[in-house]
């Protein structure tokens, strides 16, 4: 318990420091898959560490312990935390919890509207025109979604541009990018330190489109000159303030799309996933400490209590609490 | 509107497909300054389409009312029908120029470019740019 619990906030750290700038060199989608299962992973080890450090608080509370029928200097003696620890992790976990129901209301609603939007746009086609000069290109995620794309975008790119930029959208829609989005987006939510998963899961979003419009246009250097064409053409148009600060987020995209296909790799998704098989494991143990401790904890308020009133039998009262593979011969 | 959809059993991946044909044509067409036959609209899509094909596909967005078209020698040049995206422009006009949380849920093509990243790029598209649009 002592060290197990804190595992899970570690890995999550070394997670925000090293997976985003390992996924960014490998193949884009194992390394999406990647990032999703670290954000999983370590947002939910976060707020089962919390949960689990805010409890050990929890039950040395004198009138939680009464409630509960166990010895609270049985847990004290136990050692679980300090107090000041499991109340940071119990404000922690409250931010954690109120961040994630936030972010995940929001979510929600700009996903309904997204859908809601593919609906109402003309005609019934995969891809809907917008017909406005500055160059804009996007998905949006819906049943089915669709491919927006204004007039500007289109003449600014040649015929093998254009069906590269169409390749690369519907690579979007089809591998459910939104999903991996919003996993992230909520992992952030819970806690902050992910957030660069999140930046480098966008990036890599956008590369397992790129890739995979290469693989159908046949062509490695027409999506280059595309994916380079279209930014350079919007950045000239720049009429609103910059979104988002992605900063080289395009030049990456096309000189990885210049260079041949990255190689898979297995190293980093074996490091990856033996610090995600450790972050669960620590969890388990963490959890397996803690109930040991309410266990003894109760039979010592309970042996405690027979001693005190000795007319009954210790057993009556302390055998609830045994283990089913406790003795039971009183039966 | 339109119910073509019952004349062909189709198959899900012939109905992708379809699809996205249909995209590639929307987007040559409002690419292009000016109505294209359809025999020009197939010469600027990728891979080797019938000639049928693209006329069919040309006459079912036309019936679905994408597209305007008028007589060019024996047979149809065609154009899109702007309004409707003149009208879709409108509604997302806000989003785009404003620029909202719900931004969110789109993933752009290209993210916008600092003045670094332009240099960049230029350098990196001329060190093997030799076709233009």
């Amino acid at each position: 318990m002592l060290i197990s619990v804190y595992v899970p906030l570690l890995i999550a750290m070394v997670l925000a420091v090293f997976a985003p700038r390992a996924a960014r060199r490998l193949a884009p989608r194992p390394a999406v898959w990647s990032l999703a299962a670290a954000a999983l992973v370590a947002s939910l080890g976060w707020l089962g560490s919390l949960a689990l450090l805010a409890f050990a608080g929890l039950v040395q509370i004198p009138e939680v312990a009464e409630e509960g029928q166990w010895s609270v200097s049985a847990v004290r003696a136990s050692d679980p935390v300090y107090l000041t620890v499991a109340g940071a992790a119990a404000l922690a976990l409250l931010a954690s919890v109120a961040g994630l129901a936030v972010a995940a209301t929001r979510q929600l609603r700009h996903l309904r509207w997204a859908r809601r939007e593919c609906r109402l746009l003309p005609g019934d086609t995969e891809l809907a025109v917008l017909d406005m000069e500055s160059p804009e290109a996007f998905a949006l995620p819906g049943a089915p979604g669709r491919i927006v794309v204004s007039r500007g975008m289109l003449r600014c790119l040649s015929n093998g541009e254009r069906e590269a930029l169409l390749a690369h959208e519907r690579a979007h829609l089809r591998g459910r990018h939104h999903l991996f989005q919003t996993l992230w987006r909520l992992s952030a939510a819970v806690n902050p330190l992910l957030r660069p998963l999140s930046h480098a899961g966008g990036f890599v979003l956008e590369r397992w489109a790129d890739e995979e419009a290469a693989v159908r246009v046949g062509d490695r250097t027409v999506v280059a000159h595309a994916v380079g064409r279209a930014a350079l053409a919007t950045s000239s148009n720049r009429s609103r303030p910059a979104l988002a600060a992605t900063g080289g987020a395009v030049p990456q995209r096309v000189r990885a799309l210049l260079a041949p296909p990255p190689p898979r790799r297995a190293l980093p998704f074996v490091a990856g996933a033996a610090l995600l098989v450790v972050c669960c494991a620590s969890l388990a143990d963490a959890t397996t400490d803690s109930e040991e401790m309410i266990e003894t904890a109760q039979h010592a308020a309970c042996a405690a209590a027979a001693t005190s009133a000795r007319s009954v039998p210790p057993h009556d009262l302390c055998c609830r609490h045994e283990r089913p593979d406790g003795p039971v011969q009183h039966r | 509107m339109d119910d073509r959809k019952s004349d062909e059993p189709g198959t899900t991946a012939g109905r992708r497909a379809r699809g996205e044909l249909e995209s590639g044509v929307l987007a040559t067409l409002y690419g292009a300054d000016e109505p294209m036959t359809a025999r020009q609209v197939r010469d600027r899509l990728p891979g080797d389409l019938a000639y049928t094909t693209v006329l069919t596909i040309l006459s079912r967005l036309h019936d679905k009312g994408m597209l305007v078209r008028h007589r060019a020698g024996r047979g149809y040049a065609y154009a899109p029908a702007r309004d409707e995206a003149t009208h879709t422009a409108e509604r997302m006009r806000s989003l785009l120029e404003h620029g909202t949380d719900r931004e969110a849920v789109l993933t752009r093509f290209v993210s916008e470019l600092s003045e670094e990243d332009e240099q960049l790029l230029q350098r990196l598209l001329s060190g093997r740019a030799d076709e233009g649009p």
